[in-house]
């Protein structure tokens, strides 16, 4: 008896360590992500990363402003949640209220193939198709714009969105629907007064953890944007190319000596977007809380 | 009597028109006009779906041959084939998910079946969330940093792996949270009933009813693996390399990264177009290929639930 006790506590506990380890890996990000960043900040300021207008990491007078990536990334973002945000809530809505049942089981797997289908194949799709498009549409030197990349990483993104807006519009209670169509609302009446409006804080996660699927992108954005880092006009500045945050790092660490300011730099930019991400996250996180408490 | 009933009608719309019977038309039309309007977002969707893979597999298909599939890339890679690229995923596929696979199924254990309710369970759970949230290029730095420069790996296989894993464990963890919660807790409970202990009741009632929801998330996250490049462009793919990777150690192609380059940086890069559209097609049936195996599990799985 004895005997078996010893071996259940010795199980659970390598369990526990094996699920303190996801504590220990994010943990382990921040350092390293921060320890290599820390090293920039002997040849540049904080302030002048943050504030910099300029990214010439190459040239004789090097600045490494975080700025045009910054906001490149911002750009190509906003762009992209603009058309996704209405299309994958309609979209969810449609699966989930309106559709029949056998429409709906149809319409599921399209969006699992959407979620699945990689990055680099979105980049591929992107530069061959939409880029000559673009560029013959609005007359451009080059099709490679942030409108290119936000069109791509809208319809990337568009998975993200409609499976958790999805999950919040079928998780209002039927009580709620069942009592807006007996008092003589109409279905449409019912959606948009009484579930959407229930579903509200799931719908608003769903678009958070879009934002953070679009913002951490990279192959996509680096195959269709152009990459030129400077910083862009607005909103004109949306057909013009520029370059994101990831695909700075993803596209300059190749090049660079490790252990120089560049290499650096890039990993400040990382950093950056990790807590970007980070928030973003904690942000759905904490509205998702808040959701399930309502519910209940 | 024909007058009559002309006066009658335009009384009654009159009355339409006046009355509260006139919103409930409106409300009718706006109802119309928003339906069609929801319907063809959902179509637009799956319409993006459709051009894609039909864009692809069109120019694809041509391309793909038994030499395309079995053949080192010649000529600077203006011609030849992909084989090195398609074995190189492979042993991304095995490297990482021998890593994350352990680790994914027992932190998902220990969550649903261990953990209370206290601090370090919230800890882990939002560790596992932001993990799940962070982009795949800060894993590739985190990669570069750790397995690349700190433990001396090098850009290598193993270097790979293990980044790859680290960004399909939270994918693992939740899927298998998923199906354990999925399993009822009378099967637990009696279990336990009859004096079986806690990780008997676990390993031989409780997870083997998980195991379709574990195969399918695990499934899911291969195709995660064959797909992603920023990660492995960081800490080991190989621009061109016309071996198989010896060891561990050296450096590897792999097929998302090959299309990258082929697409953006190969020589002469219309020229080899066919090979590219070639490529983004063997990538592609290979990540659907596990999605249809893993939406069919889960079909065959619940139906054998409703009987």
């Amino acid at each position: 008896m004895f005997n078996r006790n010893y071996k259940e506590k010795t199980i659970e506990s390598v369990l526990f360590s094996v699920s303190v380890l996801t504590v220990v890996i994010l943990f382990l990000i921040c350092l390293f992500l921060f320890r290599d960043s820390l090293l920039l900040f002997k040849e540049t300021s904080l302030l002048d990363f943050l504030t910099g207008k300029f990214w010439y990491p190459t040239s004789v007078n090097r600045q490494f402003g975080l700025l045009p990536l910054l906001l490149g990334s911002l750009i190509v973002t906003a762009g992209a949640i603009i058309f996704a945000v209405p299309l994958g809530i309609a979209s969810a809505i449609y699966i989930s209220e309106i559709a029949p049942p056998k429409v709906a089981e149809a319409l599921k797997p399209f969006i699992e193939i959407l979620a699945g289908i990689p990055s680099v194949v979105f980049g591929f799709f992107g530069l061959v198709i939409l880029v000559p498009i673009v560029k013959d549409l609005f007359n451009l030197p080059t099709g490679q714009t942030a409108l290119t990349g936000s069109i791509m990483l809208g319809i990337m993104s568009l998975p993200t969105i409609i499976t958790i807006s999805e999950d919040a519009i079928s998780s209002v209670p039927s009580t709620i629907k069942h009592g807006s169509l007996a008092l003589g609302a109409t279905r449409w009446q019912t959606i948009y007064k009484v579930i959407v409006p229930a579903a509200l804080s799931g719908i608003s996660a769903a678009v958070m953890l879009g934002i953070g699927r679009a913002i951490g992108e990279t192959m996509t954005l680096m195959m269709v944007t152009g990459n030129t880092a400077v910083i862009p006009s607005f909103p004109e500045g949306i057909l013009d190319p520029v370059r994101t945050m990831t695909a700075t790092i993803a596209l300059e660490m190749g090049e660079v000596p490790q252990g120089s300011a560049h290499f650096h730099a890039l990993f400040a930019v990382g950093t950056v977007l990790f807590i970007i991400t980070f928030l973003i996250n904690l942000i759905a996180d904490l509205i998702k809380k808040r959701y399930r408490f309502k519910v209940d | 009597m024909e007058l009559g009933s002309n006066v009658n009608e335009n009384n009654f719309k009159s009355i339409r028109a006046r009355g509260g019977l006139n919103i409930g038309l409106n409300a009718r039309t706006s109802e119309k006009l928003a339906f069609a309007l929801l319907t063809l977002s959902a179509m637009t969707t799956a319409g993006f779906v459709v051009i894609i893979l039909a864009y692809i597999i069109y120019n694809g298909y041509s391309a793909i041959s038994i030499e395309f599939l079995t053949e080192m890339p010649r000529m600077r890679m203006t011609q030849g084939g992909i084989y090195p690229a398609i074995v190189g995923t492979v042993y991304l596929i095995i490297g990482s998910m021998a890593a994350a696979l352990p680790t994914g199924i027992m932190a998902a254990v220990y969550l649903n079946e261990y953990a209370g309710e206290n601090r370090t369970t919230w800890l882990i759970e939002m560790a596992i969330s932001n993990l799940a949230g962070t982009p795949s290029v800060v894993f590739g730095l985190f990669g570069l940093a750790l397995f690349v420069k700190y433990f001396g790996f090098g850009s290598s296989l193993l270097a790979s792996c293990l980044t790859l894993s680290l960004l399909i464990i939270p994918v693992i963890i939740r899927s298998t949270q998923e199906a354990l919660i999925a399993v009822p807790n009378e099967y637990r409970e009696s279990s336990l009933a009859l004096g079986i202990s806690k990780w008997q009741t676990i390993r031989h009632v409780v997870l083997p009813a998980a195991i379709p929801g574990i195969v399918t998330g695990t499934i899911l996250s291969i195709g995660r693996v064959a797909g992603e490049t920023a990660p492995i462009l960081l800490t080991g793919a190989a621009y061109f390399l016309p071996r198989l990777p010896d060891s561990i150690y050296s450096g590897f192609m792999a097929l998302p990264y090959h299309l990258f380059v082929l697409a953006t940086s190969g020589t002469n890069i219309t020229q080899t177009r066919p090979l590219q559209y070639g490529t983004a097609l063997v990538l592609l049936m290979i990540v659907l290929g596990l999605n249809l195996i893993a939406v069919l599990i889960r079909r065959h799985y619940r139906q054998k639930l409703k009987i």
